[in-house]
């Protein structure tokens, strides 16, 4: 479509979201020798979101495009996160 | 190029079948998907049958208790994951979403045929569980834990089929909304848009979110079956409810994969032959998209006595009443379409009133089951296998029908043979009732489902169940037989033979290539006559 304005991002950035990345997964081997207890499992996922939410936003451009695809994003997470909670529910009544 | 030929004329390669396989064309690839799906039907069928002919007297009939296990398995993954899944969307949704939209294919034409390809890929591989190693399958089409994991049958390239034909449903999912947003003719507004893009356009966000939950279930499937890990297994620390939890947030949301295609065809074939707009069309648009969303919570209703919370099993029965009010807005929206229309009494609209009925008596049920009470009663009977054979067979095997029957003339070019395909359809409708209807009685009365035996008290109703059978198979090889002649040789149809008013029905029969000569400019709604 012809209106629309395509954002071009440095090499640069890509190169320090890609070291956040490894560095991150780094992290996240090295959390698992810390004994957490019951938190071991909420720290992976914790790690895990925030490399997502770098994918998503920089190498998928969500932080750049068009305002719907993040509201459609974000529709979606709303609705996995409904599904997690209504799944846990059942566990949590048990 | 030459604009006058129909796409079936024009070839790229020498050998016919390369035109075919190899082709990028979104008519071909449906075409594809149809006469796959076919070939796959019939020996669903066959099994189905074999079913029914064990059940016709009590003891050992025709085949062992193990073998009438894998049969009703084997029925289960090629009926719902090789068949109803792809069903229509993969057939009437790539030959007509393009053109009923204004456009000449889909956004992504090659992952289209890419699609069709990981579907024999996944297919080929689920096939060969039936010949490999100790035996086939003996699950159902379910792979609940922790049987999935222990039982010592093949069950590996089951699940890493089913895994596979996953990947084939997620792409034409994400192609259907991409081309659903980028490529309607000019002027056609979201809601100038014909209500059968609609359905495919819920049933593209279903397929691209639940179907990857499913995908990596049946990967801890096999993780837990190869390393032994424990997801499932209660002696490692595992839940088997949790499979069930899992498998059914995709299959309860498969369901409407199927169905609001569906619903989508009636929506179109009742306009038609009422000669009348349809009755409140953002009604039906909105209940589309409320069934695929309401459809994401309502996973529980399979499990409530597998164990779940009480709070659980009573959240999930609320929302299973909900999510039967937008399917019911529509039945009514069909109804009052059809008041003081013009009705033209054709085959299509046969099969759309059969679909009424039949998907009625599946969803009333439906609600027998979504009740928490009642739902012990009646459950893992033959109550539940009459009440999904009506929604699914009855409900979007009818609409297939429906559908082949509509958009016939479009895709062959020819006309079918008016009076064998009612006589097909009287056959089928009889057969099909003879053969379900006896199943919610002997489910009431407790007889279970799944077992190659009986008690002598549920004879009488099985030897019904049994005829009905045959006669639904006669029922379907009139119907296929006569369509197959009248691809062949039946004689030429016009443009617009039912006097539709979407956008299909102005290009030529068959289409050409590109489907359009020039873009059409849209400026009216889809059903104004
Ligand atoms: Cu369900």
């Amino acid at each position: 479509m012809e209106n629309e304005k395509h954002h071009i991002v440095p090499i640069k950035t890509y190169v320090y979201i890609l070291i956040g990345l490894i560095a991150l997964t780094f992290i996240s081997i090295g959390v698992t020798h810390i004994e957490l207890g019951e938190f071991t499992t909420a720290g992976a996922l914790i790690l895990a979101s925030l490399k997502s939410w770098l994918v998503l936003s920089y190498f998928m451009h969500l932080k750049f495009d068009n305002v719907i695809l993040r509201i459609f994003v974000a529709l979606i997470v709303l609705v996995f996160a409904a599904v997690v909670a209504i799944t846990f529910m059942d566990y949590m009544y048990r | 190029m030459n604009q006058e030929v129909s796409f079936y004329e024009v070839k790229k390669y020498k050998t016919g079948i390369l035109n075919w396989i190899l082709s990028t064309d979104h008519k071909r690839i449906g075409l594809l998907y149809l006469y796959s799906i076919l070939a796959f039907f019939i020996v669903g069928v066959c099994l189905g049958l074999a079913m029914k002919l064990e059940l016709i007297a009590p003891g050992k009939t025709i085949m062992e208790a193990q073998t009438y296990n894998a049969v009703f398995t084997f029925h289960g993954i090629i009926m719902i994951f090789l068949i109803i899944i792809p069903g229509l969307p993969a057939v009437f949704g790539n030959f007509l979403l393009p053109i009923m939209i204004g456009a000449k294919d889909v956004a992504f034409p090659k992952l289209n045929l890419l699609s069709w390809w990981i579907y024999v890929l996944g297919a080929v591989v689920a096939l060969m569980s039936q010949f490999m190693g100790d035996g086939p399958p003996d699950t159902g089409w379910t792979f609940y834990a922790p049987y999935s994991f222990k039982t010592s049958t093949t069950m590996l390239p089951a699940i890493i089929g089913a895994f596979i034909l996953g990947f084939s449903s997620i792409l034409t999912g994400l192609n259907f909304i991409v081309t659903i947003h980028r490529m309607r003719a000019p002027g056609m507004t979201w809601l100038k848009m014909p209500l059968f893009p609609w359905s495919l356009y819920a049933t593209g966000w279903i397929q691209l979110l639940s179907t990857p939950i499913v995908g990596i279930t049946l990967l801890m499937v096999v993780a837990e079956r190869t390393m032994n890990i424990g997801f499932f297994d209660p002696a490692l620390g595992g839940d088997p409810v949790l499979y069930q939890h899992l498998f059914w947030i995709y299959s309860h949301p498969a369901v409407y994969i199927m169905i609001l295609p569906a619903m989508g065809t009636i929506s179109e074939i009742i306009p038609t032959f009422s000669q009348k707009t349809i009755f409140g069309y953002k009604a039906v648009v909105a209940s589309t998209l409320l069934i695929a969303f309401v459809g994401y919570f309502v996973w529980g209703h399979h499990m409530y006595t597998a164990g779940m919370s009480d709070t659980a099993v009573w959240l999930f029965s609320l929302m299973t009443f909900l999510v039967a009010i937008p399917s019911a807005v529509k039945v009514f929206n069909w109804i009052a379409t059809m008041y003081k229309g013009s009705i033209n009494l054709k085959v299509p609209l046969y099969w759309a009133l059969g679909f009424l009925f039949l998907f009625m008596v599946g969803g009333l049920t439906g609600l027998v089951l979504g009740a928490v009470a009642t739902d012990v009663q009646v459950h893992d009977t033959a109550f539940v296998v009459a009440h999904f054979h009506f929604v699914m067979f009855g409900g979007v095997g009818t609409a297939f029908f429906g559908a082949m029957h509509y958009w016939f003339p479009k895709m062959y070019g020819k006309m079918y043979d008016e009076s064998w395909a009612k006589v097909g359809f009287y056959t089928f409708i009889v057969g099909f009732l003879l053969l379900y209807m006896p199943m919610f009685w002997l489910g009431m009365y407790g007889m279970p489902r799944r077992y190659y035996d009986y008690l002598e008290q549920f004879h009488g109703g099985n030897i019904i169940s049994s005829f009905g059978a045959l006669v639904l198979v006669a029922g379907l090889a009139i119907i296929i037989i006569n369509l197959v002649t009248s691809a062949r040789k039946g004689k030429k149809a016009e443009k617009d033979p039912w006097h539709g008013k979407t956008l299909e029905w102005q290009v030529d029969s068959p289409p050409t290539l590109e489907n359009f000569d020039t873009i059409p400019v849209v400026e009216k709604g889809p059903y104004e006559y």
